[in-house]
């Protein structure tokens, strides 16, 4: 540790304050913009305290949304929802395909087990903006388009997890795996009772990441989902701005963006514990 | 409880390396077994073959007369104590004795007597709700071996389950399991590099050396009456003292430099003229008294001082030889020194082989 001074200390927090404002007050104009009348907050100056149609605007949204030809009718708890199976879908997904492909290269031996794995992580390279056309077309041909299939099973494959996931596997000690084997506890066992309570910290790092990840897809959802029914969040704020002859509605706009950042917060919150200690600590 | 024989058993490494080179040993119902040997020996490769850990490349290896080749390590009903405990982490004391059990299916009340009796016999009763990682090092060891009993299996094997402890944990640890297989008469498997663990703990001690047995024998014979040159040197600190003689008759071995040394002709069988090498322990060697003559002679080069003993530094036939003396001992000056050593307490080997020349 680095020895308490003053002007050390008093130095450290003017930059960390600096830093907390710097990204607090966009957040706290948005907010404040949403409990405003749509004129209100187009007029000079910019109010900076919150208005009276803080219920109004979120109710609204929330229950009847926006009246545009993009986002038409589409209320934002059908969005918000929408986003939120998305989400879990594709990170419970990508934690259970990534944990068992992992399993599978580090603890069975099959041939050609290396080149496997290579090539895992050799897609790394290609994240879903290089392939999207031919991904679309698989989807399209198995008529997956506008259904949650169809939004998450492309998204679900990680090469990212798995690699986490082989890396912590490899600083297992090999005699766990043999004491379990003597303790006749089966491959699937061994994975149930020994390597998943030991990958507590590293599901709950990754489910937070992979959260935020599918909470925050966008041009996917863009390209598979025609149906309003399958709006999601992130799509539907880019739908509310893109009106024609006339100015968005700010208030609800923002009372939008609010919203859509709130669950990705709660995730992160709730695993914070767990998930800062996936990153930083190794428990063996 | 149950023998354990291997007869022939050989272990091919997919790169080509042959760590176990056809290896018969019969371990009896009951019997207290050590694998002793150098690293790379093979005596881990033997003990994990046994295990299931490694398949058998050839040969066969059979556990209460039944051949186990192709059985999965836990149907082999064996049990493993690792050197670095293996005892999972995420589990409690009590939980890590019992899942060896619970996924036997054994009943519960059955798992709680029996782990709460392994627990008092090892003394670690106080630790059972806690997580390995609240426990020292020979804590661990305990709940290790906490975890093998309970299971009742037809053998116990040890992996080098000392290692990991200090000097003053391995002693009294190593009084411990002797303790604890006296109490359960348990077939036990031992493998160390430690010759001291190896002769403390042993009714059997077998040495290996590059993927063979090189004897097989109670402690006290291997140390007594090594068969090869390798089991000599390996066993016994400091090492025994190797010296190239050549046998000038009946008994007698002529040493380049430092006059002859009579070795007993009833013990080994030599031809006159041959070459050989004499081997002589440390501590099988005394000053002669009064500076009467003996006819085998060194010049001491420098002495090590130990504390309870001293050790002569000095040169015979070309090689390195060193003699324990004790402390109380006069200084020896800078002449040479006659040297006593009682006949039946020379070694002669063969120089090519490295196999003693004993009759019989």
């Amino acid at each position: 540790m680095v020895e308490r001074r003053p002007l050390a200390t008093f130095i450290a927090h003017f930059v960390l304050i600096l830093g907390i404002i710097v990204v607090a007050f966009p957040i706290w104009v948005t907010f404040v913009a949403s409990t405003h009348y749509a004129k209100d907050i187009m007029t000079a100056p910019i109010p900076l305290w919150p208005g009276s149609q803080f219920v109004n605007n979120y109710r609204t949204l929330l229950f009847d949304g926006m009246i545009n030809p993009t986002a038409g009718g589409v209320p934002l708890w059908r969005m918000m929802t929408n986003s939120f199976i998305m989400a879990m879908i594709i990170a419970l997904g990508k934690i259970f395909v990534s944990f068992i492909a992992a399993f599978a290269i580090v603890y069975f031996r099959f041939p050609f087990r290396l080149a496997v794995f290579w090539i895992i992580f050799m897609t790394l390279m290609l994240p879903v903006e290089v392939r999207i056309v031919p991904t679309f077309k698989v989807v399209a041909d198995l008529g997956m388009l506008n259904s949650y299939a169809g939004l998450t099973i492309p998204l679900i494959a990680s090469a990212t997890a798995t690699f986490l996931f082989r890396q912590f596997f490899l600083t297992v000690p090999d005699e766990l795996a043999e004491a379990a084997r003597i303790d006749g506890a089966g491959p699937v066992k061994f994975m149930k009772d020994i390597l998943l309570p030991l990958s507590r910290t590293n599901l709950a790092a990754l489910f937070v990441i992979m959260f935020t990840f599918g909470w925050n897809q966008y041009l996917w959802p863009l390209l598979m989902t025609t149906d309003r029914q399958y709006l999601t969040v992130v799509m539907g704020i880019q739908r509310m701005i893109n009106v024609a002859d006339t100015d968005p509605q700010w208030p609800l706009v923002m009372a939008a963006v609010i919203l859509a950042m709130l669950p990705p917060v709660a995730v992160v919150l709730l695993m914070q514990r767990w998930f800062i200690k996936g990153l930083v600590e190794t428990e063996k | 409880m149950a023998s354990v024989n291997l007869e022939n058993v050989r272990k091919v490494y997919p790169g080509g390396v042959e760590a176990v080179k056809g290896i018969s040993l019969d371990v009896p119902n009951g019997s207290f077994t050590v694998l002793l040997g150098p690293s790379g020996c093979g005596k881990s490769t033997l003990l994990r073959m046994i295990a299931g850990l490694e398949t058998i490349t050839s040969g066969t290896c059979r556990i209460a007369d039944r051949v186990v080749n192709e059985v999965e390590p836990a149907e082999r009903d064996i049990a493993m104590v690792f050197q670095n405990y293996a005892l999972y982490p995420h589990m409690s004391v009590y939980d890590n004795m019992a899942y060896g059990l619970r996924n036997r299916g054994t009943p519960k009340a059955e798992i709680e007597r029996r782990v709460r009796e392994a627990a008092r016999m090892l003394a670690i009763e106080d630790f059972l709700d806690r997580r390995p990682r609240a426990l020292s090092g020979g804590q661990r060891q305990r709940v290790a071996m906490g975890r093998a009993i309970v299971r009742e299996p037809q053998a116990f094997l040890f992996d080098e389950p000392l290692s990991n402890l200090d000097a003053k944990l391995r002693v009294q640890m190593r009084i411990e399991i002797r303790r604890l297989h006296n109490r359960l008469k348990a077939t036990s498997i031992f493998v160390t590099h430690d010759q001291v663990e190896a002769m403390t703990l042993a009714d059997v001690v077998v040495v290996m050396n590059q993927g063979r047995i090189e004897q097989v024998g109670k402690p006290t014979d291997v140390y007594n009456r090594p068969a090869t040159r390798f089991v000599a040197t390996f066993i016994g600190s400091p090492a025994m003292n190797l010296v190239p003689a050549r046998v000038v008759g009946p008994g007698k071995a002529e040493i380049a430099g430092s006059g002859t040394l009579r070795f007993d002709p009833d013990l080994f069988q030599v031809a006159e003229g041959t070459s050989i090498e004499v081997g002589i322990r440390p501590e099988d060697m005394s000053v002669s008294a009064t500076g009467e003559s003996t006819g085998f002679v060194i010049k001491p080069e420098f002495v090590e001082e130990l504390g309870p003993n001293r050790l002569v530094h000095g040169v015979a036939g070309g090689e390195p030889l060193v003699l324990s003396v004790p402390s109380s001992m006069r200084d020896l000056g800078n002449g040479t020194i006659d040297l006593h050593v009682p006949v039946e307490r020379v070694h002669v080997f063969d120089t090519t082989t490295g196999r003693a020349l004993r009759r019989g």
